[in-house]
């Protein structure tokens, strides 16, 4: 079933079954590699897009559910040339090790402060959930802050 | 430079010996433009074989001024790639704005470029001892050989080979400017890919002198910089593999395709060592997309057109399993087996004032890779080529070609970025490179990806191995201790178990208790474990002698300054002596792996109600010398949370011979809001560069629960965390 999506501003037409994840979509059919395969229960994040400027897993929500919305992928953070600034904060504060998890964390860092410029540490605890194995979040937390108001840690 | 440095590294140096050799049969060096190197059609003889080492790296300079090195380690992530170029530039006195970094690839990719090669003689790996020829089968076995794990790639590499490698380039380019200059090379100097003559002004770039530098003898014993003056070393030069993690263009294993490649997804016997008994495919075979079932000894695969659709077909069969005879199998058998195998609690002598025992347990843990397990295997005939993120690209050739009864030699293995090592894709765990060898060489010649799902992933793991151990100390009437003894099962070595503590008497003793459990390393090996067993048992002896731990630990540490001079420093940064409010504490723990000696101090809360927060944790790391300042505190950093997260939730449980856990719903990790406040420093000694991709771990655990402990009066001596209750209503 032909199933239409618009994706980082660009119109795809896609040939899949209608309850395949709109993850698989984006990677194995229209080769937006840069999200990623965690859990495939919602769980870790690392599958995050934007979808209408919220935050979705995609590994598990259907691709049927994006027809007609606008999805963002961490290809279409960037415009032109100008990263996003909240990827020019991950690279000040070289947040990410493996850098697997970050694209995920990206986008929902960006959907997070495009709704709330400046997050408390409790606003940020409860919205982040990805998951990080190599360890960055203290470098998270410094970025976002960074990026929000200039400040370094956590609350006291 | 103070003398005895000095006279270790020539020490050092003389030992040493570059690969001059490697001129034979032509074609080499330093960026001369033209002229292609294959390793494969020359073979090197050392002068001396004894003296016989590794090939640590590869230079190239360009007419345009451009360095390139080239590096034999994997990036996870650590910086290795950033810091181990940083170690030859340093000595290469280049412009670290005129340098690029590549990750030496592929054998017949990185045959193309014109390379420096440095052979040295020190810390060389048994087999590398003997190996004489540089063929292209030696050089990938030396490249397996150097895998990346164990903290090696800055300590062994780095110290070995960059630094050598990029000392001998820069003589050369001075040899070639005085040349030019008509001057003695002792009178040039280097400095941001420039030589320059003082006495003259003559000057010229890296660039316009490569091609005559390429012609001059590499030295064997080229001088090493004086680390008193380092320029590039110990500053924070940003990591070049981080901008393509920020914009989604790095390539990891899972992101590579070929044309009309098909994908895999696997279901495995769930009891290691089980075999699969019978399976239907004709409810799978029915499905959209799918190519083929295919039946492994261990295992059923469905390769289809999509992943996705792999996985839809794959849940919809039900193959049944035997359980090799381990069905009966538990975490408490295992951990019953322990405790027999451990027996009575080490015998302490009759003059001790004070006895004291305790008992400690650890759970198996998995690794947990953000990236789950992910290989793609094309077979075509007597050829196979593989592509996977791993951590030894040689092993994981080795398994395919097994896999596929091939020579190794028929085998090409394209490393790609891994999204997580630990220790996951170390040598002797590429159980995934081996299913998908096996399925791909039933689809040959299409090319198959395997991608494992997270459940594959959580109860096919090569686990940390569960631990468990009985302690024992006398005390004097003075508090001091007089022995402490601990039996040990589930594992332990010299480094793991070694307390740097001045007791008369200390022993360690490990017992057998075998198991059916799939064990492997995961970040800092045994350490994690030990750490946690012994650093918490000496705070106990602290509060059993009456004295605050860290001054119980300071006063033990006479003999051992760098221990102590950790401890101190860490107490200093923590502010240990302050007060703090009621339901908070700070516990203090210290540890030695990979030659690294870190020392924590952990703040906690804990809620009326028995809520935990790691506020702050405090690190003190004394690895030598550290190359990237900002990478390695990442590190330290990255292992505090990769150890809090073991500690607080982390556990593997075994039930009826299979892991319990499945995905990470019921596979916990601690997230952003758990994660405290890490302050990092270190200390620079003379000592031997240590490790920093796993020495932050095994001190943390035993730091937070001897925070906890000071918090509420209540002993955690079985992780994880979570299991206990906190509450003090």
């Amino acid at each position: 079933m032909a199933i239409t999506l618009t994706v980082n501003g660009q119109t795809h037409s896609v040939d899949v079954e209608p309850e395949t994840p709109l993850l698989w979509v984006l990677r194995d059919t229209l080769g937006f590699t840069g999200t990623k395969f965690g859990c495939g229960i919602g769980a870790c994040g690392a599958c995050t897009v934007q979808i209408e400027g919220r935050a979705v897993r995609s590994c598990s929500f259907p691709v049927s559910g994006a027809e007609g919305s606008a999805v963002t992928t961490i290809e279409g953070l960037a415009t032109d040339d100008t990263l996003h600034k909240v990827q020019e904060a991950w690279i000040a504060h070289q947040v990410p090790q493996c850098g697997y998890c970050q694209s995920g964390m990206i986008m929902a860092v960006t959907a997070m402060l495009d709704e709330r410029p400046h997050p408390s540490d409790e606003q940020i605890d409860a919205t982040i959930t990805n998951i990080c194995r190599c360890g960055t979040f203290a470098r998270v937390r410094r970025a976002i802050h960074a990026v929000s108001d200039g400040k370094e840690g956590r609350d006291a | 430079m103070p003398k005895a440095k000095r006279s270790a590294m020539r020490r050092w140096t003389r030992r040493a010996f570059i690969g001059a050799g490697s001129l034979v049969g032509g074609g080499f060096v330093l960026g001369i433009g033209g002229v292609i190197f294959s390793p494969s059609r020359h073979s090197v003889v050392s002068a001396d074989a004894e003296e016989k080492g590794e090939l640590t790296t590869w230079i190239t300079v360009t007419p345009d001024n451009l360095v390139t090195i080239l590096v034999p380690h994997c990036e996870m992530g650590q910086g290795a790639l950033t810091g181990l170029a940083m170690m030859a530039v340093e000595e290469m006195e280049a412009d670290w704005g005129q340098v690029r970094i590549e990750e030496a690839p592929a054998l017949d990719m990185y045959a193309n470029a014109f390379i420096l090669r440095a052979f040295v003689g020190d810390a060389v790996p048994a087999p590398m001892g003997r190996a004489v020829d540089y063929g292209s089968y030696r050089l990938a076995r030396w490249f397996g050989s150097q895998a990346t794990g164990g903290s090696t790639a800055v300590r062994g590499t780095g110290h070995y080979g960059m630094r050598l490698a990029g000392a001998a380039a820069k003589e050369m380019l001075l040899e070639a400017a005085a040349d030019r200059f008509g001057v003695a090379a002792s009178d040039c100097a280097a400095t941001q890919s420039r030589v320059t003559h003082a006495g003259s002004g003559q000057s010229a770039t890296f660039g316009e002198l490569a091609m005559a530098a390429a012609a001059k003898p590499v030295p064997s014993s080229p001088d090493l910089k004086d680390p008193e003056t380092y320029t590039l070393r110990r500053t924070s030069p940003p990591r070049f593999d981080i901008p393509p993690k920020v914009d989604g263009s790095a390539v990891y294993g899972i992101d590579f395709t070929l044309p009309g490649m098909l994908y895999a997804a696997v279901d495995i016997a769930p009891v290691q060592g089980g075999m699969l008994v019978s399976v239907d495919p004709a409810p799978a075979e029915a499905m959209p997309g799918v190519t083929r079932v295919v039946q492994l000894d261990e295992a059923v695969a469905v390769v289809a057109d999509s992943y996705w659709r792999a996985r839809v077909a794959l849940a919809a069969l039900t193959p049944t399993y035997d359980d090799a005879g381990h069905g009966n199998v538990s975490s408490a058998s295992i951990f019953a087996a322990f405790d027999e195998s451990i027996g009575e609690a080490p015998a302490m002598p009759d003059e001790a004032a004070q006895v004291v025992t305790a008992d400690y347990r650890v759970p198996f843990l998995a690794h947990a890779t953000m990236e789950p397990m992910v290989a793609t295997v094309r077979v075509d005939g007597d050829r196979a080529e593989v592509w996977a993120g791993v951590q030894d690209p040689l092993n994981a050739r080795s398994v395919a070609a097994d896999a596929l009864d091939l020579d190794p030699d028929q085998v090409h293995l394209t490393n790609l970025l891994l999204g997580g090592g630990y220790g996951r894709r170390l040598p002797f765990t590429f159980d995934y490179v081996d299913l998908a060898a096996r399925i791909a060489k039933v689809m040959s010649p299409t090319p198959v990806k395997l991608v494992w799902s997270r459940e594959n992933d959580i109860q096919h793991d090569y686990y940390r191995p569960a631990g468990m151990a009985r302690f024992a100390a006398a005390l004097d009437a003075d508090g001091r201790p007089l022995k402490v003894a601990c039996h040990y099962a589930g594992g332990g070595d010299g480094e793991s178990v070694f307390m740097p503590y001045a007791i008369a008497d200390k022993q360690a003793d490990g017992r057998d208790a075998a198991h059916p459990i799939r064990l492997g390393a995961w970040r800092s090996v045994l350490n994690s474990q030990h750490g946690f067993f012994k650093e918490s048992f000496v705070d106990e002896l602290a509060h059993a002698a009456g004295k605050d731990p860290y001054h119980f630990r300071r006063d033990l540490l006479d003999e051992e300054p760098r221990f102590r001079a950790a401890v101190e420093k860490v107490a200093a940064m923590a502010d240990w002596d302050s007060p703090l409010p009621e339901g908070e504490g700070r516990g203090i723990a210290v540890c030695e792996s990979f030659g690294t000696i870190v020392a924590q101090v952990a703040h906690v809360a804990v809620s009326w109600e028995g809520t935990l927060r790691v506020r702050h944790v405090h690190a003190v790391a004394d690895c030598g010398d550290y190359v990237n300042l900002d990478s390695a505190k990442a590190q330290i950093e990255g292992g505090i949370i990769f150890g809090l997260s073991a500690a607080m939730v982390g556990e593997i449980t075994i039930a009826e011979g299979r892991v319990v856990q499945t995905n990470f719903g019921d596979h916990q990790m601690i997230h952003l809001a758990d994660a405290p406040d890490i302050s990092v420093e270190f200390i620079r000694s003379d000592t031997r560069p240590g490790g920093l991709g796993e020495p932050g771990v095994p001190p943390i655990a035993a730091a937070v629960t001897n925070a906890i402990f000071a918090a509420t009066g209540i002993r955690v001596r079985d992780l994880p965390i979570k299991h206990h209750d906190l509450a003090r209503v």
